[in-house]
């Protein structure tokens, strides 16, 4: 059945709020009493923001089905597109330099591959989840949905880019989800993972590891399986310190001034001290658009980008925090919605893909600004100054109204 | 996937609530960063963006007793940067190297203020000229972190003059920060190092303020003013003196450039101090901001000691000044009478033990009695009257009247003099039986192990000028103190004034020190230094008196170091001083061939 095509008005408005919201806190970032070339973002950023609705009408007018023909060769040209940038077509930018994430050919800057991979995994993913009816029952069946995740993730991770790492561990975990896999399937996946994180103290990992070997005797997978995930949480925990020493200085240091920003606040220290002092001294209602001293005079680090949410508590306070946070909330729980109303798996697990690689980076990024996460230089959705960002969200965007038009109908009509 | 409606709705609902809780969280962290936790990250803030920069207060004004000025503040410059890290401090003075002169030591000094108060903007320039400003000025924009102020400076209009009493100011140093009395005192900051500056500091130093810059996080001044209301220094309260500014000027061209020692005149009555004057003496405006190292060293390496002040520091054998000592511990013991004449008469000499002691004066004096001994300074009288008090009376008498003791000047620098207090003292110092009486005929005349300043004999002489009591010199009025040296009767003490007004008569040791009209009672003193030039031994010429004799107004005492002369010259120096006061005119002037 072929319905006439509705516009999801929520989703779209909160969306253009969300950008505005984004766009206007951007031109206060680059109003600083010495006067950067941030001065000017937000301009290309307006720019990009054209290009992104334009961007997005047109993923919209394309149906699903074309876009999950369309799966397989963007895959593909993703995880091209990233092996291009690991044998010499990458170059720094952002937060941290080191990390070669843009793609550049003759000197030019194209893009950031990772932010299209983190749209065709979701798609991939989608497809490959949504092949058979059923979820995952066991280990086994997973191998495919590990690679889909885990070849691009492991081509990002190589940049080094962990903070799309760990988007990429957040959607691949919340489409697991929403595919229906047991929840103890799902912890069992995630065992070595939190192997990894415990291995730093002996005796919590082998806490854990003595609740794991309960687990598995409770969920009695088949032998190879058990001794797979035994074997994956042993080797976490003993290659964790390998891995450790493998990070790069400025890597450790993010986690290590994590645990406490004061053992290093003139350097790695500096940048959640000074974001927690701009959020803190904002106080209810901040201290006015632009007028914010810390970003002004410089002492808060990359406020048009990792930290711009920061901008956003010092100057509008609690109450443009709250704001943010009820625009991004409502974007979620309508995604939750079109995810629900889905007409197919595929799209369904598509929209709630989308969802979490934003919920992912809605909670690092301001997690990070008040040290509740280490800093990874994940940048805020529809906020953060960036092109390719900026331009994937839409396009996600575009493909959620898509999914919500061709959605079976209003919450009441859904018979249950 | 299981896409069966109930399973979806579920998971749905599940989703929901991991997605409200997780936002929930979020806003409640930041509701506890931003609300309950709001004003610690606020002041945080502030000290982020806001740098003080200290307004130093001016240092209260010293007068003299007439409100002429001894030292007041005039407008410097100061040249600070404000620095967030030692290179950057660096870097910056090595750009600012190129638009004005600045030595390696200053620059070694600007990184150690730097050290010690790194909060502080660092003091570069602490007294820059009006045309090092100007270059600065001009190129403002390319030291944003450069504050250029104001500040008031110390500045002694006469001040090789009075240096002695008013002493300077300087930066406070390490050790300074580190004592008790400099509690609360900030690096940086210029307090009293010597004399009236450091004895009144709390008296003198005032409030300092302080004004806030806005600072980027790079340091950069970008708001100079406005930033926060400023606090105004309050400045130090005016210090009066009892200094006659005009006679201290007057005191100290007497020495001119060649003469050495010093000269201290009080008031009898209530101790104040009209002048106190060391020479020679030396500039302490060039000490203001920073002492430059060549003037230091000439002076450290001048040897007349211009940085020694002589009138408080100096310790010296008072000589036949100390005669009256010895008369009065005679008279009050009942030992001798003004009329009592010794068994020996004075022949140039006497002979004591195996030892020959000599008279100043080789061709004698004759059979005298007290009053001629005085006048004469008739060293054999001394020798015999000393010897009749005995050792021990002497040293008591001389301990009562605190020759052992400071005079209590209202400045830092004082030294105690040095008199043995009892016969121990030479038992310790020779051995018991390892000395003779020979000791006593020593100190009767001044000199043997006593040492006096300058000081110290004019308080003395205050005494003799009055009733017996010496009054406690004030440099700033006290409260006045007075105290007994000795109980003579008033004809006794009327008798000793006219022994010391005849010395200054035309038949005394002091004759050329007469004054017209006013009767200038005194004692010349002339002590071996211990130092030849060409063979001829160098004296400590002195002369301590006091005028008019019958209402003395004022006591002066005069030191020459190492001249080739005696008292006499003293005595001239002290009676142009004391006929300066008494707005006089010495005889000598009046003599020109004399």
């Amino acid at each position: 059945m072929r319905r006439k095509q509705a516009i999801d008005v929520p989703l779209i408005a909160t969306a253009i709020l969300l950008s505005l919201y984004g766009i206007a806190i951007v031109y206060s970032a680059g109003q600083t009493d010495f006067p950067t070339r941030v001065a000017t973002a937000y301009r290309a950023q307006l720019v990009w923001f054209m290009v992104a609705l334009v961007g997005a009408y047109f993923i919209n007018r394309a149906s699903l089905r074309l876009l999950e023909w369309l799966t397989t060769p963007l895959y593909a040209l993703t995880i091209f597109l990233l092996l291009l940038i690991l044998v010499g077509f990458g170059s720094g930018g952002g937060t941290a330099a080191s990390v070669k994430g843009w793609l550049t050919i003759g000197g030019v800057r194209l893009g950031q591959p990772a932010e299209l991979a983190k749209l065709t995994v979701i798609l991939m993913l989608g497809k490959v989840l949504s092949a058979s009816k059923e979820p995952p029952k066991s280990l086994i069946d997973l191998w495919k949905p590990a690679l889909v995740v885990g070849v691009p993730w492991l081509l990002i991770m190589a940049q080094p880019d962990l903070g799309t790492g760990i988007v990429f561990v957040g959607i691949f975990f919340a489409m697991l989800f929403w595919s229906g896999i047991s929840w103890r399937l799902l912890l069992l996946i995630a065992s070595p993972v939190i192997s990894l994180v415990l291995a730093f103290n002996t005796s919590l990992w082998g806490a854990w590891f003595l609740l794991l070997i309960a687990l598995v005797l409770w969920y009695k997978p088949y032998l190879a399986e058990g001794v797979i995930l035994v074997a994956a949480n042993v080797i976490m925990g003993v290659v964790a310190p390998l891995l450790w020493d493998r990070l790069a200085p400025y890597q450790q240091n993010r986690l290590l001034v994590f645990l406490d920003p004061s053992i290093d606040p003139r350097r790695s220290g500096y940048h959640v001290i000074q974001s927690q002092v701009a959020i803190g001294s904002g106080g209810l209602f901040g201290k006015g658009f632009t007028l914010g001293t810390q970003k002004r005079l410089a002492f808060l680090p990359a406020q048009h980008t990792d930290f711009i949410f920061s901008v956003v508590g010092e100057e509008l306070g609690f109450v443009g925090v709250t704001l943010a946070f009820a625009l991004f909330l409502s974007l979620f729980l309508r995604v939750v919605r079109i995810s629900e109303r889905a007409t197919d798996a595929y799209s369904s697990l598509v929209a709630f893909g989308l969802l979490a690689s934003w919920f992912v980076h809605v909670l690092v990024n301001v997690g990070m600004t008040l040290n509740l996460m280490p800093i990874t230089g994940i940048p805020l959705p529809f906020f953060s100054y960036g092109g390719s960002f900026m331009l994937a969200s839409w396009l996600a965007i575009g493909i959620l109204a898509r999914i919500a038009a061709e959605g079976r109908g209003r919450a009441g009509m859904l018979a249950i | 996937m299981s896409f069966h409606p109930n399973d979806v709705v579920r998971r749905g609902r599940a989703a929901t609530i991991i997605v409200c809780g997780l936002m929930l969280f979020l806003t409640g962290a930041f509701f506890r960063t931003q609300i309950l936790r709001g004003q610690q990250w606020v002041l945080q803030s502030e000290e982020n963006r806001l740098r003080e920069v200290p307004l130093p207060a001016p240092r209260g004004t010293i007068l003299d007793r007439k409100g002429e000025i001894i030292a007041e503040n005039i407008v410097g410059y100061t040249v600070s940067i404000l620095g967030q890290k030692e290179d950057s401090l660096r870097a910056t003075m090595k750009r600012l190297g190129g638009l004005v002169t600045l030595s390696q030591p200053q620059i070694d000094q600007a990184v150690r203020r730097y050290k010690r108060a790194p909060n502080r903007p660092t003091v570069l320039l602490s007294d820059a000229s009006f045309d090092v400003i100007s270059v600065l000025e001009e190129h403002r924009v390319e030291f944003p972190s450069l504050i250029i102020q104001s500040s008031p400076k110390r500045f002694y209009p006469d001040g090789p003059s009075v240096v002695s009493f008013t002493g300077y100011t300087g930066e406070i140093s390490e050790a300074e920060m580190a004592a008790p009395e400099y509690q609360g005192y900030k690096a940086g900051q210029q307090i009293g190092k010597q004399g009236l500056e450091k004895q009144y500091e709390s008296h003198l130093r005032g409030v300092e303020g302080s004004r806030f810059v806005e600072v980027d996080a790079r340091g950069r001044v970008l708001k100079e003013a406005g930033a926060r209301a400023d606090q105004v220094p309050r400045g130090g309260e005016v210090l009066q003196t009892n200094i006659d500014l005009d006679l201290q000027r007057y005191a100290a061209s007497l020495f001119g450039d060649t003469l050495q020692g010093g000269v201290v005149a009080l008031d009898p009555k209530t101790g104040e101090v009209l002048a106190l004057y060391s020479a020679p003496s030396f500039d302490p405006n060039r000490f203001i901001g920073g002492i430059p190292a060549d003037y230091w060293n000439e002076l450290r390496n001048d040897p007349r000691r211009p940085l020694y002040n002589k009138a408080l520091q100096g310790q010296y054998p008072p000589g036949s000044t100390w005669k009256l000592v010895t008369s009065i511990v005679a008279l009050e013991g009942g030992i001798a009478k003004m009329s009592d004449h010794m068994p020996i008469p004075c022949t140039g000499g006497m002979q004591f033990g195996s030892r020959y002691f000599r008279c100043w004066d080789k061709r004698g004096h004759g059979s005298v009695d007290l009053t001629g001994a005085i006048s004469k300074s008739c060293d054999v009288y001394f020798y015999q009257l000393g010897l009749r008090i005995g050792l021990a009376r002497f040293l008591a008498g001389g301990t009562s009247m605190g020759f052992n003791q400071k005079a209590g000047i209202d400045l830092p620098e004082e030294k105690r003099p040095r008199w043995p207090e009892t016969v121990d003292y030479y038992n310790r110092r020779y051995g018991p039986r390892n000395w003779t009486n020979a000791v006593t005929l020593n100190l009767s005349i001044g000199q043997g192990e006593n040492v006096q300043t300058i000081l110290s004999m004019a308080r003395f002489y205050t005494a003799l000028a009055t009733d017996g009591t010496a009054a406690k010199p004030e440099i700033v009025k006290g409260h006045p103190e007075r105290k007994a040296l000795y109980h003579l009767s008033p004809a006794e003490q009327q008798e000793l004034r006219l022994a010391l007004a005849s010395v200054v008569s035309s038949s005394g040791t002091a004759n050329s020190a007469r004054i017209q009209g006013v009767v200038l009672a005194g004692k010349t003193g002339t002590a071996q230094s211990g130092r030849h030039v060409n063979g001829v031994e160098l004296n400590h010429a002195w002369f301590v008196g006091f005028a008019p004799a019958d209402d003395p107004k004022i006591v002066v005492a005069v030191m020459l170091e190492y001249v080739p002369f005696h008292g006499t010259v003293s005595a001239g120096i002290a009676s142009k001083i004391i006929a300066h006061y008494l707005k006089v005119v010495p005889i000598s002037l009046i003599n020109t061939e004399g």
